[in-house]
């Protein structure tokens, strides 16, 4: 393959992938409001386009028309960089995520990876690292003491977080003996998947997900009875959607991700004894991804409405008394599996 | 000029252009935004230079790690005060003659070492070659270096408690 052949690739790629995120994660807000009407009884969205399915598109005109404000005691540059950082950063992650095996197409043989990164696990820690800028900066930069404070509890959160769910990725790699995603989902054949060889470490690593998400039970920045709406409370129209979409988006990564670290990628278990061609495997293994990735969100969204946030102390004593520990635990475990097995 | 080139420059000029906006400008938030775009220039060269590892190490520690606790530092102080915090030029004239000479000494050092250049394939990966060394033949100093961030932070612990 020549270079510009291998440009055009990526690009029709990216495209793909980032179409794919916009539509799902305006669809994941409008199956938000429904799983929640349901949880709670209600209806939910229902008027607009039939059972209210073109909600999403009329959300977003509407934020679209409305009018951008920024407060006067706001820091104009930066005010407008954070949206910004958070949607690139969400978007960008997703690079390193493969969807399915590699496909012959039109005579080329493609990876269902935008990028074949060989520290790619490495590059989602490294930029999720990153997205702790985002909300610092929004809420610095707004002048307003409810920004400040979700943006400082925000990085706070995100930062402790960040350590357990290190350390549960480093048992990850320690079985799969590569931060290549390929080669991580690669090792999880079979029946191997990491959620039930290392149990504990994939019950962390989910707890640190929703952490990082900012989700209930740990939506702590926005928490809204104490902080009006958090490090977003003074953006509005467009800005206030980047930050919206940003933090749906980092829910399907963060699910993705679990799915290829802990639930064998795209891999359905002895596939390769039903003799079906090679196109109809491929095809039904990305099903299987987004099948996955579908649990998990509905995962998300089932806690969230139905957990009780918790207490800011609380959180703090989860991650670093609770969290951090059982991770260490976990790398243990699996090292002596290593051990034993190798 | 060929593609490598073409990314070199672009790197060095966001490096060198950011490092530049770091000690120039007077709002201090802004001299830590340039200092993560100087990290991010320096952890693009890494990446031309087939050192992915180090490239993405370099952006946890420093930007993901470092420059995040300054910034914590700079936004509580900064409103605590109820005044801005702005970098200030002073002693303009001793340090400009401590940085030339600085500067003279590197370049000379530059100009007159043998640089050995050898031709080798392009690494694959680096990390199996660097755990390696890390965990045989600087296993000592590998450790000794994580004893002395233990100590800095059981220190930073007590002092923050005393107060």
């Amino acid at each position: 393959m020549g270079i510009l052949e291998i440009i055009i690739i990526t690009f029709v790629k990216i495209l793909i992938i980032v179409t794919m995120m916009l539509l799902s994660v305006s669809y994941l807000v409008y199956f938000e409001r429904k799983i929640s009407a349901w949880t709670q009884n209600r209806v939910g969205p229902n008027r607009v386009g039939y059972a209210g399915l073109l909600q999403p598109f009329a959300d977003v005109f509407k934020l679209l028309l409305k009018e951008d404000i920024v407060p006067d005691a706001a820091n104009k540059p930066i005010h407008t960089l954070a949206p910004i950082m958070a949607l690139v950063i969400a978007f960008g992650t997703y690079a390193v995520i493969p969807i399915g095996p590699a496909v012959e197409l039109f005579g080329y043989n493609i990876q269902l990876v935008v990028a074949d990164v060989n520290i790619g696990i490495l590059y989602v820690l490294a930029l999720t690292s990153i997205g702790v800028y985002a909300i610092t900066f929004s809420g610095w930069s707004s002048g307003s003491k409810y920004s400040l404070l979700g943006g400082v509890r925000s990085s706070a959160q995100m930062i402790s977080y960040e350590i357990s769910m290190g350390f549960s990725v480093a048992g990850v790699l320690l079985f799969s003996e590569s931060l290549r995603p390929l080669d991580i989902v690669a090792s999880q054949s079979g029946w191997m998947w990491n959620a039930i060889v290392q149990p504990i470490g994939f019950i962390t690593f989910v707890v640190s997900a929703f952490a990082e998400t900012n989700r209930l039970p740990f939506d702590l920045p926005e928490a809204e009875p104490e902080l009006v709406g958090g490090y977003h409370t003074e953006y509005s129209s467009m800005k206030f959607a980047a930050f919206f979409l940003a933090e749906y988006a980092n829910m399907i990564i963060a699910s993705a991700l679990i799915v290829t670290l802990y639930l064998g990628g795209w891999q359905v278990p002895y596939i390769e004894m039903a003799g079906l061609s090679a196109g109809l495997t491929a095809l039904i293994q990305v099903g299987a991804f987004f099948v996955k990735m579908g649990a998990l969100l509905f995962f998300f969204i089932w806690v969230r409405w139905s957990l009780p946030r918790f207490r800011y102390d609380q959180l703090m004593s989860l991650g670093w008394k609770v969290m951090f520990p059982l991770s260490l635990v976990n790398l243990i475990w699996v090292a002596v599996l290593v051990m034993l097995f190798n | 000029m060929n593609i490598y080139d073409l990314i070199f420059y672009l790197f060095a000029t966001i490096t060198v252009l950011s490092a530049l906006a770091v000690v120039s400008t007077k709002n201090i938030i802004y001299s830590a935004y340039n200092l993560m775009l100087t990290f991010f220039g320096v952890a693009g060269l890494y990446v031309l230079l087939g050192a992915d590892f180090l490239a993405i190490v370099q952006l946890i520690v420093y930007v993901g790690g470092i420059l995040i606790l300054i910034l914590f530092g700079v936004m509580l102080t900064n409103k605590v005060n109820g005044m801005p915090i702005h970098t200030e030029v002073t002693n303009i004239i001793p340090a400009s003659i401590t940085i030339g000479l600085f500067a003279g000494i590197v370049l000379a050092f530059f100009m007159n070492t043998n640089w050995k250049s050898v031709t080798t394939e392009f690494p694959a990966t680096t990390i199996q070659s660097l755990g390696k060394l890390l965990m045989n033949e600087y296993i000592l100093i590998f450790e000794l270096l994580g004893v002395l961030l233990l100590i800095a932070l059981i220190g930073a612990a007590s002092i923050a408690r005393k107060q």
